[in-house]
């Protein structure tokens, strides 16, 4: 288990495409950190670079202290699971898990301990001697997990490892991952495109775009106090509705952008601002409405209302915004306020 | 009987590609007096007789054994180089791989007839006309390119995050080529073995210019150089074809197994 460090690390590619531009980062021992953004912001490249699958154009990275930016992957003890899971087609459950202990010359007894021992952990005792095709994503994903587990790495690299699971197991599979986490409290880099997975498993997000980290900070933080309007659209589902502050009737700058979670709108006979019903989408355990603002016919607003009974499509409503929920941005640099 | 029209066009296909090969062994066994007598498709009378010339009096096993050397020599050492050029092609991002994997191509593309004054002379500075590795030498250089093309593409094919996984897991970029590559990579190298391979036992013009006896001929050169001043013998020259095409045959039976169980192992994603 080891820190990793990040110092003006940047990635340029010899096309002059930039995909990583000068970013700091430090992740705690045994911390879980999530990097999380749109696809193309650079969260993959972020990954391979500290995994040494790339070499940075500049800065530096260290593992446990000590530098290695120029170091090969093979020389830097990291384990990494692939969103294909990469596990070789050729060889056994059995000896893909061993293959890292085989290759840096670990004892065989010893190393057929640890895969026993591992495989105990992850449940997948009866899969050893089958070769990766007969598997199945969950199975594969808990093989590639382990081949991570089983070298005992300075730390985890994850590259959207349940992006291929079915929505059922993809929820186990989270909750068996911070399980996981929790026992075996080791230093977890974990990329994903899905903000709900950054949400429930990072100790910490950092949110990227286009090559740079945008904030980073626990996940409730982050969603309570976004550092930007990007980061306030991306983190939370349904996005965050975005208006002129003067609409909502604050009194700031005149360019200010007002920023409201559709889960903190009230809707209902009176309140600040008038719209009409466009869309009601049922939702199980509550409704989400697309609203038209009198004042704008862009985007809709969005707001999500709980009970029986939504108002009907083409209804007048009225909406209210409790103060201490509402977010305020600089509307020129999207940067918030307050 | 299958009598759908796909049937029946593969059955014709087939029929098309075989009867010249039935038609060579048939003639081979067919005595020399009745060889131009318009022979019934089957055969009346069987006789060995070319094929006991072909060993007898002609010493066949000579050329036979002469381009299996060639032959085996040439793979040999084409397989591991070509092997590493085109992982590196195919892998490492370095300045002009797109030039250099289009000048390799180039070089197979001479005229074979163009180069062969140059490199008589050449091979002969050498000491090297008349000797295996004299003809091994241009083989290679002319067959290397086509099994580097081919590896090229088979390595482009694979997922490069397996190597990566086997590069995380601490094995060096060759090792995780020894490791993880080439084993997915069989069926490639198996082909490209066999092309190699075939390429230096139909090859002609090199054999006949740089080999100068019956000792070195090899089994192309040796049975053109049956026809006499008066007469071709067709017969021993249909054995000698027999003769020369189960070598190729068996090769091809070998690694066809290779290309099938490289196959159907499976995949990473599911």
């Amino acid at each position: 288990m080891a820190a990793v460090r990040l110092e003006a690390v940047a990635k340029t590619y010899p096309n002059g495409h930039t995909a990583i531009h000068c970013v700091d980062i430090d992740i705690g021992e045994g911390e879980f950190l999530v990097l999380v953004g749109p696809s193309g912001c650079g969260k993959s490249t972020l990954l391979r670079l500290i995994a040494g699958l790339e070499t940075p154009t500049s800065g530096r990275i260290f593992i446990g202290g000590a530098d290695v930016t120029l170091l090969p992957p093979q020389a830097r003890d990291l384990a990494m699971v692939f969103q294909s899971y990469a596990l070789y087609p050729h060889m056994s459950v059995r000896d893909n898990l061993a293959y890292g202990l085989k290759v840096r010359g670990t004892d065989p007894a010893v190393a057929a301990q640890r895969v026993a021992d591992v495989s105990a952990a992850l449940d997948i005792e009866g899969l050893l001697d089958r070769r990766p095709a007969q598997l199945s994503g969950g199975e594969r994903q808990r093989v590639a997990l382990g081949r991570a587990m089983v070298r005992q790495p300075q730390a985890f690299l994850l590259d959207e490892p349940l992006s291929n699971l079915d929505p059922a197991l993809r929820a186990q599979a989270r909750a068996e991952l911070r399980r996981l986490h929790r026992r075996l409290g080791v230093t977890v880099v974990y990329v994903t495109h899905d903000q709900e997975e950054a949400m429930t498993l990072g100790g910490r997000v950092a949110v990227m775009r286009d090559g740079a980290i945008e904030q980073v900070a626990p996940p409730l933080d982050v969603y309570a106090r976004p550092a930007n309007t990007f980061v306030a659209r991306f983190i939370g589902a349904p996005a965050m509705n975005l208006v002129p502050a003067t609409l909502v009737g604050i009194d700031t700058p005149a360019d200010a952008v007002a920023g409201i979670r559709p889960q903190d709108v009230t809707v209902g006979a009176n309140g600040q601002l008038h719209a009409i019903v466009d869309v009601v989408e049922p939702r199980g355990h509550d409704y989400l409405l697309h609203l038209r603002l009198d004042s704008r016919d862009s985007s809709p607003f969005l707001a999500v209302v709980a009970g029986l009974a939504p108002p009907p499509v083409g209804a007048q409503v009225f909406l209210a915004f409790p103060p201490d929920r509402r977010h305020l941005f600089d509307g020129r640099t999207g940067t918030r306020l307050t | 009987m299958r009598r759908n029209p796909a049937g029946v066009a593969g059955a014709a296909l087939l029929t098309m590609l075989l009867f010249p090969i039935y038609w060579m062994i048939a003639s081979s066994v067919t005595p020399e007096s009745r060889l131009f007598q318009s022979p019934p498709l089957v055969p009346s009378t069987l006789s060995l007789d070319h094929y006991r010339a072909l060993f007898d009096e002609r010493d066949f096993l000579i050329p036979i054994r002469n381009s299996l050397v060639v032959a085996a020599m040439t793979t040999i050492v084409v397989l591991p180089v070509a092997t590493l050029c085109a992982y590196a092609l195919a892998r490492l991002r370095f300045r002009g791989r797109a030039l250099l994997l289009a000048l390799i191509l180039a070089v197979s593309m001479f005229p074979q007839i163009s180069i062969v004054p140059p490199l008589y002379l050449i091979l002969r500075e050498l000491r090297l006309l008349d000797t295996y590795p004299g003809l091994v030498l241009p083989y290679v250089t002319f067959s290397a390119p086509l099994a580097v093309w081919l590896l090229t593409g088979f390595f482009r094919q694979l997922s490069p995050e397996l190597e990566e996984a086997a590069m995380l897991d601490g094995a060096s970029r060759v090792r995780a080529l020894w490791d993880v590559v080439l084993p997915l990579a069989a069926p490639g190298v198996a082909t490209a073995a066999i092309l190699t391979f075939l390429y230096c036992w139909n090859e002609f013009l090199f054999a006949l210019s740089f080999m100068l006896g019956p000792d070195r001929y090899t089994v192309p050169v040796a049975v053109t150089l049956f026809r006499g001043r008066y007469q071709v013998p067709w017969g021993q020259v249909l054995a000698a074809t027999v003769v020369a095409t189960i070598p190729v045959a068996l090769v091809v039976l070998a690694f066809q197994r290779r290309i099938v169980a490289g196959l159907s192992a499976g995949a990473s994603k599911g």
